[in-house]
């Protein structure tokens, strides 16, 4: 929040003379009042493998975290030419995978990939569009320095907390929202449904009928399922709802059973369909790849995105993004080593103790190593892990992410976030000004995920 | 709306009105222990049995004390019909269906959930029961309100209020049967205290003694108290008002989607005897049969609906 020389950074002027006004016995209150507010509501996630207390509360710092007008286009523009770039890419590894030939990515790299999906192979879904929504991680440096650390072409979850943060806050404090010029987020859900039902396959005749898939209240994501249901106004179903009638995707009614023509599923490709993936899932509908293959529903996102969200193929991202759009990146990728590659694993050995290493298909902050904390214990074990399966890791630096204010006990402090904004992809790209900012809450933490104690805040982004 | 939602609507609403009922259940067990010298120990097996959980707690106890009984049916996660555990069930129902509730509705059944969760967390101490079968009825209270205030009147509506009444008919009926002998002509006497003391205890599981003295005039009469849960169509807990409230529900559901179910006549059937039907001719044909039947026949009449408007594959 503050410069060099300990002045606020221009964003945060307003709010800094707000704060410097405020009773922090006050502001800390106002902080457990927060936290009731989503309890009531329900806004929790599960932990997996913690039985006695399933449901948790993601903590919440009403400290808001402020982007300039300025700052936010060169973010929104890099991240439009890497969204193109990502629905691009897609097209082409499943068609005629120019990039492959072009000798720019190796081949294996995606043939032996499980996120890749030979049922793809040739099949244009409606619209062109792959990645129907987006949730980029970034991080910020510096001035005007931004990195993606991750690209989230799958399911990217946390959008509801976006909204519910920012609905909690303009509940608390009014005042603040009449002072800065905020720009919205409120009209997500609209224009989310409005950008799913525009794709809806070209068979579709009146209104398309759009469906939110969960895999049910045990997930940990099922409190953002069901919210993004509840605000665009549509069914949320499960698996046991659906089933293939007639070549198309049906849903269990009251009334009988009623078509389906997109459907936004929030279940992996590997529990979509038990005839054409893992024959074990309950979650899925059999059949529905058929269905979708002779193009009478759209899957948002569509099967087989998940490859772009492998940390190998992220360290390519460069590539890809110059081989689609023909220009230079706008927004950096964090330097990467995949270890797969004998000098980069060599390297990664002798600096454990400055990288960060990560599963290629990890997330959540699972089975990762922040090589700076670890104790020498974890880097030597670590290290063992990493020579026996070097394939399965990659590494980068940690970068030096800037920081902002959070309220602590004795007042503010500085911690590290990253913030995800929301991609919605149609015809056009829309991307919501602002997302998710997720905070370590731990001094000198350089991990924000919530199931690692990670919070999250409200994000501004300011109007000009 | 789909059948799942239908479905998880309904055993929400079942789930809250029998943790009202079960509370309801205590209070009356802990009122005749009050209110009568010596043992009341073998008064609490009426009340499991009532409660429908007589066996199940034979099976984890083996004796019958009033400290046991009460925490099997306040707060045995082990017994699906304690009052946790059905709150617990219909919250998670509730989360099945969040789409479908407004916010209130929600918010309601989920502090409702979280205050109970802390108070249910350990044994709730004599002292303190009265207090603890207070907070379910104003939470269970709190549910209802929020809902009558503000969901929508169309089918998720009916499929909520259809639950609450199924499952008040089989609460009001089982309790009347634990219970059907002291009202048998025959076995009582008019006017003893023992048989009062009974009758008493009948109407107050279903909040029913004060209203019972305005409608019948203070005077305990076995045939009345049963005219009073069976046939009074005032009476919010009877078997004839649930029963309007059912084929009423079901009626929009019909006009609503232009289709009748077998359900329809069932239910249709069973308000019509219990219109037309007198206590007399009830106490004659034998009060036991005749709740026997009733619950039986509620029970197939939930299967019809649950199979007519596809609550499940």
């Amino acid at each position: 929040m503050l410069t060099a020389d300990n002045q606020p950074r221009p964003p945060y002027k307003t709010y800094q003379e707000w704060y410097q006004n405020q009773d922090p016995a006050h502001l800390i209150q106002k902080s457990r009042d927060a936290e009731n507010i989503f309890r009531k509501t329900g806004i929790t996630f599960a932990v997996y493998g913690h039985a006695d207390s399933s449901e948790k509360l993601i903590p919440f710092d009403i400290i808001p975290r402020v982007i300039s007008a300025r700052e936010w286009r060169k973010l929104a523009q890099g991240i439009e030419q890497r969204v193109l770039a990502l629905n691009a890419f897609l097209d082409d590894i499943y068609h005629k995978q120019e990039i492959i030939r072009a000798g720019r990515i190796p081949r294996a790299l995606i043939e032996n990939n499980d996120a890749f999906l030979p049922e793809m192979i040739g099949f244009k879904p409606p619209g062109g569009v792959y990645t129907h929504i987006v949730g980029t991680d970034i991080v910020r440096t510096g001035e005007d320095q931004f990195y993606v650390l991750e690209d989230n072409a799958r399911t990217p979850s946390g959008v509801s907390y976006m909204l519910e943060n920012r609905e909690t806050m303009m509940q608390m404090f009014p005042e603040l929202f009449t002072m800065n010029k905020v720009q919205r987020v409120e009209d997500y859900p609209y224009l989310l449904r409005q950008s799913l039902a525009s794709l809806a396959p070209p068979g579709c005749k009146g209104k398309p009928r759009v469906a939110v898939l969960t895999p049910g209240i045990y997930n940990s994501a099922y409190y953002e399922h069901s919210f993004l249901a509840d605000t665009m106004g549509v069914e949320l179903v499960e698996g046991s709802d659906l089933r293939v009638i007639d070549g198309k995707v049906k849903m269990r009614t009251t009334r009988g059973y009623e078509a389906i023509d997109v459907l936004y599923r929030r279940v992996d490709d590997d529990y979509l369909d038990p005839m054409t993936f893992r024959p074990d899932s309950a979650l899925g509908i059999p059949g529905i790849m058929d269905v979708y293959r002779s193009g009478n529903i759209t899957i948002a996102n569509a099967p087989g995105t998940g490859i772009c969200d492998d940390k190998a193929i992220y360290s390519y991202m460069p590539e890809i993004v110059e081989f689609y759009t023909g220009r230079k990146p706008l927004l950096e990728n964090v330097p990467t080593w995949r270890c797969t590659e004998p000098d980069s694993l060599k390297y990664v050995l002798e600096h454990l103790e400055e990288l960060v290493v990560k599963e290629v298909h990890g997330s959540g902050g699972y089975g990762m190593l922040v090589g700076p904390t670890a104790s020498k214990k974890e880097r030597a074990d670590f290290a063992e892990k990493l020579k026996s399966n070097p394939s399965n890791y990659i590494a980068q630096p940690t970068l030096s992410l800037s920081t902002v204010p959070i309220l602590v006990n004795k007042g503010i402090a500085p911690r590290h976030v990253d913030l995800r904004p929301y991609v919605l992809v149609s015809d056009k790209v829309k991307i919501i000004p602002g997302g998710l900012t997720r905070v370590a809450l731990k001094q000198g933490s350089l991990v924000v995920n919530s199931s690692q104690g990670g919070g999250t805040k409200d994000t501004w982004v300011l109007e000009d | 709306m789909l059948g799942r939602t239908a479905n998880g609507l309904y055993w929400m609403f079942r789930y809250i009105e029998r943790a009202e009922n079960i509370a309801r259940l205590i209070d009356a067990g802990m009122r005749v222990s009050l209110t009568r010298a010596g043992s009341s120990d073998e008064d609490w097996a009426g009340v499991l049995q009532s409660a429908g959980v007589r066996e199940a707690y034979d099976e984890v106890h083996d004796t019958m004390t009033a400290a046991n009984a009460i925490d099997y049916l306040l707060r045995d996660t082990a017994n699906p019909s304690s009052v946790m555990s059905c709150i617990d069930s219909g919250r998670n129902n509730a989360r099945m269906v969040r789409t479908a509730l407004t916010r209130e509705t929600w918010e309601a059944t989920n502090e409702c959930w979280i205050e109970l969760k802390q108070l249910l967390s350990r044994k709730v101490k004599a002292a303190d029961l009265p207090e603890a079968i207070d907070v379910i009825k104003r939470r269970a209270g709190l549910i209802r309100g929020a809902f009558h205030g503000s969901m929508l009147r169309n089918d998720l509506y009916n499929f909520s209020r259809i639950g609450t009444f199924i499952e008040r008919a089989d609460n009001t009926s089982r309790i009347l049967d634990v219970k059907y002998y002291v009202l048998l002509p025959a076995v009582s006497q008019v006017g003893s205290s023992l048989d009062n003391f009974q009758w008493e205890s009948i109407l107050r599981s279903v909040s029913a003694h004060r209203s019972y003295g305005w409608v019948y005039d203070a005077e305990y009469r076995p045939s009345n108290i049963a005219d009073f849960l069976i046939l009074n169509r005032r009476m919010p807990r009877s078997l004839a008002y649930c029963f309007e409230k059912i084929t009423s529900n079901l009626g929009y559901l019909a006009e609503d989607y232009g289709e009748r179910h077998k359900a329809h006549d069932t239910a249709a059937a069973i308000r019509n005897m219990l219109k037309r039907g007198s206590i007399t001719d009830i106490m004659d044909q034998g009060l036991h049969e005749f709740l026997k039947d009733f619950i039986s026949h509620n029970n197939k009449l939930s299967a019809e609906i649950s199979e007519g408007y596809r609550f499940y594959q």
